[in-house]
């Protein structure tokens, strides 16, 4: 039985059907085409389809996307406007924060939700909170110093 | 069945009438809440068609009401709305940290301290956090409702209480006591993303002289259900909380404890943390609870 649902995705409107055991991610892939958000372990451990839920962060690999009627959805496909990449985007690409870029668009989601959430995070704070997203190219010290850069920028930005 | 359905119904009575007629119709049905564990295991071990009944859009399985009755946590508010609510971190800081220790911030944004329970499994961070602070599962059925206490809900690894038809709606957590405070520890071999080898939660209340006049001592993977250990709570109950008492609280963890080895940990090395961690926690209850009285 499919299940016929409507949800904002990036602020459009979407439809689709799907079948009732399918992940928000798998929709959101292989229905929208909305390939940015990845799959790395599909249990929830490595962050690598984060994306926001009502402006929650969360794993896509863990909401069935049934879930996802009448609720709004942000992907890494979402983050940047027409004109710029994000503060966090830029950051991440001035520091090198990127090899092989699997799980660079949890690491854009779950950093915005964090700045969004607390613009002055300590280290330790941008630790604890993105201690969900694995990497195993960078060893984290750039990730990390590119999002506390990133969100000093903002800061900046609206002061 | 030969697919999957989904429902989400939009009151317990919804709810319950839903359960009532897929139960007739011999369908399997699985109840739904912020899915970190539901999903794993439903696209792993166990893939069998069946209806899944999300249960998030029932008011009150959402709802956090604290007030002079004490708390009433519904069974699918997930570890970030919990820890978002400086009210009751301030009554139940114990319960709020156990929820905060699970997964990282984006199982934060799903998992529910319902579930969590409701999921049984043996290291279950709330588990022993709500035995401690004497938390009643409230329970939606075609019987009715009903509550029992949550050291009597998880029956076995995976395995609680429930009964075909039923669900857990909320948590009931007494008032709390003036002078009084909770506290949760586990022991993990990393800081994040990792799983307890033992843990101890306690909610103990003092008298203006600083005389423990209440106690709950429960202890969390070192046993097939989170323990209420009664031995810990009398060993504090009438002292000064000072350290004699809580080394002998700690005894009685490491006594009342029967765990296994495995790869995270021997047996022996579980029952000696027990106890450090009982001690600990009620270290850090007692301070909290005189805290309060300045």
């Amino acid at each position: 039985m499919k299940q016929h649902v409507c949800s904002t995705v990036n602020g459009e409107p979407v439809e689709f059907l799907c079948a009732a055991d399918e992940t928000a991610l798998e929709v959101l892939r292989d229905r929208l085409s909305l390939t940015g958000t990845k799959e790395g372990c599909g249990t929830g451990d490595c962050g690598a389809c984060s994306v926001l839920l009502d402006d929650r962060l969360v794993c896509s690999c863990l909401v069935f996307a049934a879930e996802l009627e009448g609720r709004r959805v942000t992907t890494v496909e979402g983050i940047a406007t027409p004109e710029a990449l994000h503060p966090v985007q830029q950051k991440l690409l001035e520091h090198a924060a990127l090899q092989c870029g699997i799980c660079t668009p949890g690491v854009v989601v779950a950093a915005k939700a964090l700045i969004d959430a607390n613009p002055n995070p300590t280290e330790e704070e941008t630790r604890y909170w993105l201690a969900g997203n694995l990497c195993r190219c960078t060893g984290y010290d750039k990730i990390i110093r590119a999002v506390m850069d990133a969100a000093a920028e903002m800061r900046g930005a609206t002061s | 069945m030969e697919s999957f359905a989904y429902q989400a119904p939009d009151s317990l009575d919804a709810a319950v009438a839903l359960l009532a007629e897929q139960r007739e119709a011999s369908v399997r049905t699985q109840i739904l809440a912020g899915g970190t564990d539901m999903i794993v295991q439903l696209r792993s071990v166990d893939r069998a068609p069946r209806m899944i009944v999300d249960i998030k859009r029932i008011p009150e399985t959402r709802s956090i009401k604290l007030g002079a009755d004490g708390l009433i946590l519904g069974a699918a508010v997930t570890g970030a709305e919990l820890s978002a609510r400086d009210d009751v971190t301030a009554i139940y800081p114990g319960l709020v940290e156990a929820a905060d220790l699970i997964g990282s911030t984006q199982i934060q944004g799903r998992a529910s301290v319902g579930g969590n329970l409701c999921n049984a499994s043996p290291a279950g961070d709330t588990i022993p956090a709500l035995i401690a602070n004497g938390a009643i599962c409230q329970i939606a059925g075609p019987g009715g409702w009903r509550e029992l206490p949550v050291e009597d809900f998880v029956v076995g690894v995976g395995r609680n209480a429930l009964e075909p038809g039923e669900f857990l709606v909320a948590l009931r957590l007494p008032a709390a006591q003036p002078r009084s405070a909770d506290a949760y520890l586990r022991f993990t071999p990393r800081s994040e993303m990792d799983i307890a080898v033992a843990s101890a939660g306690v909610r103990l209340a003092v008298d203006e002289d600083g005389v423990c006049t209440e106690a709950r001592v429960a202890i969390g993977a070192v046993a097939v259900t989170a323990l209420l250990v009664p031995e810990a709570a009398e060993a504090l109950i009438g002292t000064r909380l000072d350290d004699a008492a809580c080394a002998a609280a700690a005894a009685a963890s490491t006594a009342a404890a029967r765990p296994i080895s495995d790869k995270r940990g021997t047996e022996a090395y579980r029952r000696t943390v027990v106890g450090v961690l009982t001690r600990r926690a009620a270290v850090i209850a007692r301070d909290r609870a005189l805290g309060g009285q300045a």
